[in-house]
């Protein structure tokens, strides 16, 4: 297995340059050094020399991909996408365009993501593995089919209506709740109710059809139908063997968000005034930080692939029959 | 058998449960369920939405919000209103505007008097105050500082018992340990002197500072330019990122001439660089604060002067986290300032005088929370969290209606709750531009000009302002009739205000002349009916806007059917913010809306936006309509030297009455701005000009604690109604779990 993480890790390396390369392309298609120039000093009293000045001083005043005034590798190397990718590869994130250092933000802003993302992401697999589990106890009920249409009602509304609501009426007719905000140490708990109730019902629907369209696949199974026939309850055939037996797809699909939790949600952070990564990024793409936006996509990318490493992990966890190699 | 039984059991114990919630117990089981949010909350107090700790109520704090984090708080970069919002309460320029006096005058605020001007020929020698433009070659201001200012208290000014400063050699390893700048044991104050506004104005031209207005300044502080050349040349043989220690360096312009008192030498006149001493590119910094931030490991901590400011004002930066919260606290060296004695007569049936001659500041704490969205920030508001608020559009209906008379009222919901309405017209011009350069509507030859001309007077009066901002900004503005927004000297109320070319006098009031007038001069462009008498084709114009959300494209839809009524066709040509200002610096727009906001209550700051040599295309100047008109040019460069007095107002009615004539712009709109009060905020008076008024304002904490409890007693029976809900949707299943399990376990028997 260790062989198999380690070839992993490597495989990470061209994917890493890629999305690296993508990153870099895509932003400044849209945006030239000059423009960036432009957004961080501001629209009045702009010359060019300002411009130039704050283009050598953040090292944007070379040709994006290729020098063709340097020598021999320095073609490659002189340009702005060697130096300032080259770096993020020892996690040498640099500073913002503000001055600050990406890599301290990071550090600070990820424990707010984690607070709100972790706390959504196991309650919401506790509560979306049991209610689906409930349908199928109850399928071809009436339960069955209202549990069905009330996950469709929920899936059709949009997360952004859930957040309001929530606010309007957790925080605002019923008092319960900090409408929006953070706190420090204990404190912090009573602003992440709110984000973490609409999380996990913004995301109920979806999901508890998800689990249920699994479960349903298990139940008819001849394993099923030997554990009934040996005298097991229904609940002990649920949870012990048809929920053991559906844990491939469910690691599938969740082991690999867990290194992601720490990255935040964009909207949710954004309306809950939770300082952490999800409302970073947003920032830095607005203000067209590339310094910002660059380090963030790299970390997206680098968690993403530890997370299908993790995932393949857990596949040996949940099933003896497979073996990484 | 045993299925009726449980029938009756599962319905009596359903409905034993219902009614033991509803009659009895209900309080009860739904204070236990809350019992865990109520432990999380603060200290348990009464209101459990209160976003601050328990221990902060009663206090003398003012809560305020900001949604754009601000990118610098160094005096010298920070320019933006975000920005500037922290700087003006932390940075004491030598000026101030007067916090009551409309139109805005100047006051002293570090300077012990108004600055006196003199003048200079080409040798230096000094010439009378009336002299003639041509003669003088420099200004010089003198500016005297009150003696006894201190500053706030920090580590950079902490010293020894032998007088040594004592965290100035600090190594690495030092500041590793050190998480916040208030971790440093000892801090210590010293005596504002007249070398820290010197060294201030130095870092104008510092090579790894970015001033937005070093261009501007070094065109008229004498030196400044070369002296940047002196300073890059210096920077390039120290270490990255080290002292560069501006005091070893004279700078030609500035000149101390004792520990109160200093020079500025500015190239010829320049009469609005009065304006420019109240904002905090001319406040003092001190050296220490530049070398206690530029010791090794201090940036890596993202401790810099950029973000730990230190200054004489009233209040001083205490924690910075702008990714959530921004305190300021009271300054406890800051004093010898007090509230004015004197205002507009209405100030003081308005009680804006009550606190006349107190020691200022009122306010012990401000603290800024960042919300980034609308819609939790106006809750908040109407919760009594944010002691003011502005309006958004979708809150406006609730918070505002218009009379009869057409005046912005406050609502009665609003009105009960104690909440005042303040309004005023901002220093600001939103306007749609014509780029002159384009061979419709600014012609080549002079017959195309004279047409184009006639072509844009007809778009003037056809584009509706005043059912703009009926529609799209709740009566928020006023239609503009030139450059100069209120309260800027040249602006005229009445009949004499109105622009003639767009607007007749009837009745009293200002009329937008009809459709048929702008159809007539639409014929005379050579356009009759819209057609082009020479191509026989309809006429086409190109609208350039910033990308637009979908919210928006009511406005473009409106802005189509305005030029529809002269049957021209609108084509908008949308794109993003940077391409958009590509097409203004190469000139490839034809109409396009931009704004101003005024950087002083001068008409020259609005009149420069069309002056020729400011051309956006040929010299990269702000005049983004590269309009260019001799006599105005002529009467801009007579203007902008002169002292404010009729004759100065004479030469700008002639001026605007040139832009008007000419239609370089369809003049557009000036924003006014709404805000919300509660009754515990007093002492407001808005000012868009100044941002460092935060030390008049009052707060009475005692009715603020009051009214957040009447408004936020928590509702807790949804909570218990949800419970029951949820009883009522699992007991069936329940029930029928049971049933099934004794119906499996009697089959298998």
């Amino acid at each position: 297995m260790l062989n198999y993480i380690i070839r992993r890790l490597f495989y990470a390396i061209p994917i890493l340059v890629g999305v690296n390369l993508i990153t870099f392309a895509l932003f400044f298609v849209v945006n030239t050094p000059d423009d960036m120039a432009r957004m961080h000093l501001g629209t009045k009293h702009v010359t060019e020399e300002a411009i130039w000045k704050w283009k050598q001083e953040h090292g944007y005043n070379k040709p994006l991909l290729y020098n063709n005034a340097a020598y021999g590798i320095e073609k490659f190397t002189d340009t702005i996408f060697f130096e300032k990718s080259v770096s993020m590869f020892a996690f040498d994130f640099g500073r913002a365009d503000d001055g600050r250092d990406i890599a301290h933000e990071i550090q600070s802003r990820m424990w707010p993501s984690l607070a709100i993302a972790l706390p959504v992401f196991l309650l919401g697999l506790l509560v979306y593995i049991t209610f689906a589990l409930i349908m199928v106890f109850f399928r071809a009920t009436y339960i069955d089919f209202w549990g069905i249409v009330l996950c469709v009602m929920l899936m059709s509304i949009s997360s952004l209506f859930y957040i309001i609501a929530g606010q309007f009426l957790i925080g605002k007719l019923w008092h319960l709740v900090p409408i929006s905000g953070y706190g420090s140490g204990l404190d912090t708990t009573r602003f992440l109710l709110l984000p973490i109730i609409v999380g996990v019902i913004s995301s109920a629907g979806a999901n508890t059809r998800w689990y249920r369209t699994l479960f349903m696949e298990e139940i008819n199974k001849e394993y099923v139908r030997t554990a009934r026939a040996k005298g097991l309850s229904e609940n002990i055939v649920l949870f012990r063997h048809v929920l053991r037996n559906a844990m491939i797809p469910i690691l599938t699909g969740a082991v690999v968000v867990i290194p992601l939790l720490f990255l935040g949600g964009l909207i949710t952070e954004s309306f809950f005034g939770i300082p952490g990564l999800g409302s970073y990024t947003i920032d830095a793409i607005q203000s067209q930080d590339f310094a910002v936006v660059r380090a963030m996509v790299f970390l997206g990318s680098l968690l993403y692939i530890a997370g299908l490493v993790l995932t393949d992990i857990s596949y040996t966890l949940a099933d003896p029959r497979v073996r990484l190699g | 058998m045993k299925r009726n039984w449980m029938r009756v059991i599962d319905a009596n114990c359903f409905s034993a449960l219902v009614g033991f919630c509803l009659k009895v117990k209900f309080n009860k089981i739904c204070h236990i369920s809350l019992l865990i949010p109520c432990l999380i909350s603060s200290g348990c107090s009464d209101t459990w939405n209160n976003p601050y700790p328990v221990s902060d109520s009663g206090k003398n704090i003012l809560y305020n919000a900001f949604a754009e984090r601000p990118k610098h708080l160094d005096p010298v970069q920070s320019y933006s209103s975000n920005e500037i919002l922290f700087t003006a309460q932390i940075y004491q320029p030598p000026l101030q505007y007067h916090f009551l006096k409309r139109p805005l005058v100047l006051v002293p605020q570090t300077a012990s008097k108004i600055p006196v001007v003199s003048y200079q020929d080409d040798n230096g020698v000094q010439l009378p105050s009336n002299s003639a433009d041509t003669r003088v070659a420099y200004s010089v201001y003198k500016i005297t500082i009150r003696p006894g200012i201190l500053y706030q208290p920090h580590p950079a000014f902490a010293q020894d018992k032998h007088k040594h400063l004592l965290y100035h050699t600090l190594t690495r390893q030092d500041i590793q340990a050190v998480q916040k700048i208030s971790d440093f044991e000892h801090a210590g104050t010293r005596e504002l002197i007249a070398d820290d506004f010197i060294y201030q104005i130095k870092r104008l031209a510092h090579p790894r500072l970015h001033s937005p207005i070093f261009g501007l300044m070094a065109d008229y502080i004498v030196g400044l330019r070369e002296y940047a050349d002196t300073l890059r040349d210096q920077d390039k043989t120290q270490p990255p990122n080290s002292f560069l220690d501006l005091r070893k360096f004279p700078l030609a312009g500035v000149e101390r001439i004792d520990d109160y008192t200093y020079h500025i030498r500015i190239k010829g006149k320049y009469p609005q660089f009065i304006y420019w001493l109240t904002m905090a590119f001319f406040a003092p910094v001190p050296w220490e604060a530049d070398h206690f931030f530029s010791q090794p490991g201090m940036t890596e901590k993202n401790f810099t002067l950029d973000w730990h400011p230190v200054g004489t004002g009233p209040y001083m930066l205490t924690e910075n986290n702008p990714n959530r919260i921004m305190v300021l606290e009271r300054n406890p060296n800051f004093k010898g300032e007090y509230y004015p004695d004197e205002g507009m007569p209405e100030d003081m049936e308005n009680g804006l005088l009550r606190d006349a001659g107190k020691a200022l500041p009122f306010i012990d704490k401000i603290i800024f929370s960042r919300e980034k969205e609308s819609i939790p920030y106006w809750n908040k508001f109407l919760q009594g969290y944010y002691d003011a608020s502005s309006i958004g559009s979708d809150s406006f209906d609730q918070a505002v209606q218009i009379t009869g008379q057409g005046e912005a009222a406050i609502t009665e919901e609003m009105e009960a709750q104690g909440i005042r309405l303040g309004t005023e017209v901002a220093p600001s011009t939103y306007y749609m531009g014509f780029n002159m350069l384009d061979p419709v509507v600014g012609g080549r030859t002079p017959e195309e000009k004279a047409a184009a001309r006639k072509l844009r007077q007809a778009i003037s009066i056809a584009v509706n302002y005043e059912e703009f901002l009926t529609i799209f900004a709740n009566g928020r503005g006023i239609a503009a009739q030139g450059p100069i927004p209120p309260g800027i000297e040249g602006y005229h109320e009445g009949e004499a205000g109105i622009n003639p070319v767009s607007y007749e006098w009837h009745n009293g009031e200002a009329r937008r002349k009809s459709i048929k007038q702008a159809q007539a001069l639409l014929a005379e462009a050579g356009y009759p009916g819209g057609i082009s008498r020479k191509t026989g084709k309809p006429l086409v114009l190109y609208y350039d806007v910033t990308a637009r959300s979908a919210d928006d494209r009511s406005i473009l839809d409106w802005m189509r059917m305005q030029f529809q009524k002269l049957n021209i066709q609108l084509v908008v040509r949308s794109t993003d913010y940077n391409r958009f200002q590509d097409k203004i610096r190469k000139g490839n727009a034809q109409i396009f809306e931009w704004g101003w906001n005024a950087d002083y209550p001068d008409p020259e700051n609005f009149l420069f936006l069309l002056y020729g040599p400011q051309r956006k295309v040929e010299n990269s100047g702000e005049n983004a309509a590269n309009y260019d008109n001799a006599e105005y040019n002529r009467l801009f460069e007579q203007m902008k030297n002169m002292e404010h007095g009729p004759q100065r107002i004479q030469i700008i009615d002639r001026m605007v009455a040139i832009l008007r004539e000419d239609a370089p712009w369809l003049w557009g709109y000036h924003p006014k701005i709404f805000a919300l009060y509660h009754a515990w905020y007093q002492n407001v008076k808005p000012n868009r000009m100044a941002y460092n008024t935060l030390k008049y304002y009052r707060i009475d904490p005692e009715l603020r604690d009051q009214k957040r409890h009447e408004w936020n007693t928590p509702i807790v029976w949804p909570i218990g109604a949800g419970i029951v809900l949820l009883i009522i949707v699992l007991f069936p299943a329940w029930a029928t779990y049971r049933r099934k399990e004794q119906r499996r376990i009697l089959q298998s028997r």
